[in-house]
């Protein structure tokens, strides 16, 4: 048997450690929390499965999940081919290479709560420049803080707007990694864009589109900061998605043990959604 | 110390449970590593870690489903959810 040198794991000890205070602890007590009912005080009482019965026969938390899918169904079937088509559309070499990447990386160093303000403003509609644009200009009815659609369209475009370049850098990261030889064969055998894009880019894109996807779904599924200061999860309750539903359980109505049952419903979707996801787009690199 | 976590009892067995079946794939690893890597029925390559991780997961989903569906007790899916556990190791 060949010798086995474990002193490695000494090295993933202090990882371990911050794991466990900052993710592993939290959630354990959240798990207890959602077996009781508090009113504050450390004074803690069984309460059994109730909440998450009553949660899993919500009408509201349906509806909250359901415009999460949507979201999340919505800004994945948007960003991840306009990163794409956006990645294949930059140029290899030459100046402007840095110019493209440093515009491209510009939102994403946005904080979310700045961009959530701006938007905000960019959409009012006496001042904000869209805002003023749609509704004197061009003579659109277009409030986001009275027309559900008009949020919703605000949302999305937001997140579009934001987070689109991070497809498009990981794309552009798999495209300039294929060696020229495959385009020059491609071009010996007289190979049309399309298959250059389907036989050569996309399969080399495979790896860094799979982490783009799985990092997109995560972070649209656990979107906060942005659509709260945007519209606040309205009008009424048309943009609330299920961190905003939570955030107005656990906080605004101080109902932590309903709130610690939603987390982990939320928790568990969230990671068979990521396992499911790695699992189908791993599949046959182990063959 | 630990009372702002406010344990319960039947909360912490969940926990020990767990953690003693990390425990046991440990002892497992140390006397034959690998991970006992193969491919399963649904065409995915596991390791013993892998199955564990199937079973809690789907086991989870078992138990949520029937609280929805049917409500309490919650004897059956306990049943569904541990055949499922073996069946996980077993063929996956």
């Amino acid at each position: 048997m060949k010798t086995q040198n474990n002193r490695g794991w000494f090295f993933v000890l202090p990882v371990l450690l911050l794991v466990a205070f900052n993710a592993l602890i939290p959630i354990m007590t959240v798990v207890n929390y959602s077996v009781q009912e508090t009113f504050g005080n450390n004074v803690f009482f069984w309460q059994g499965l109730d909440w998450f019965q009553q949660l899993l026969n919500s009408d509201r938390f349906h509806a909250a999940l359901g415009r999460q899918f949507l979201f999340t169904g919505l800004i994945l079937v948007i960003e991840i081919p306009l990163g794409i088509i956006i990645a294949l559309s930059m140029p290899r070499q030459g100046v402007w290479v840095p110019v493209c990447l440093v515009l491209m990386a510009l939102p994403m160093l946005i904080p979310w709560n700045v961009v959530g303000a701006m938007w905000n403003i960019f959409t009012l509609p006496d001042i904000g420049l869209l805002g003023y644009l749609m509704n004197h200009t061009l003579g659109i009815n277009y409030d986001m803080t009275q027309n559900p659609l008009a949020a919703w369209v605000t949302i999305i475009t937001m997140d579009v707007w934001h987070w689109t370049s991070l497809v498009v850098l990981l794309s552009y990261a798999g495209l300039v990694s294929i060696p020229d030889a495959y385009y020059q064969a491609a071009k010996i055998d007289g190979a049309s864009n399309w298959s250059v894009f389907r036989y050569i880019q996309l399969p080399k894109m495979k790896t860094v589109l799979t982490i783009a996807i799985l990092l997109r779904f995560m972070d649209s599924f656990n979107i906060y900061t942005e659509p709260f200061v945007l519209t606040g999860g309205g009008p009424g309750n048309s943009t609330t998605l299920l961190s905003i539903d939570l955030v107005k359980i656990a906080l605004g109505q101080f109902d932590l043990g309903p709130a610690a049952a939603m987390s982990l419903i939320y928790f568990a979707i969230t990671l068979l959604v990521s396992w499911l996801f790695y699992t189908l787009m791993t599949k046959d690199d182990a063959k | 110390m630990l009372t702002w976590m406010a344990w319960t009892w039947p909360t912490a067995f969940v926990f020990i449970g767990i953690f003693s079946a990390m425990a046991v794939l440990t002892v497992l690893e140390i006397r034959h590593p690998g991970g006992d890597e193969r491919r399963g029925i649904l065409g995915l390559t596991t390791t013993r870690g892998d199955r564990l991780f199937i079973s809690l997961l789907g086991s989870v989903y078992i138990f949520l489903a029937w609280l929805g569906l049917m409500g309490e007790p919650l004897w059956i899916p306990l049943g569904l959810a541990i055949a499922w556990g073996v069946f996980c190791f077993w063929k996956v």
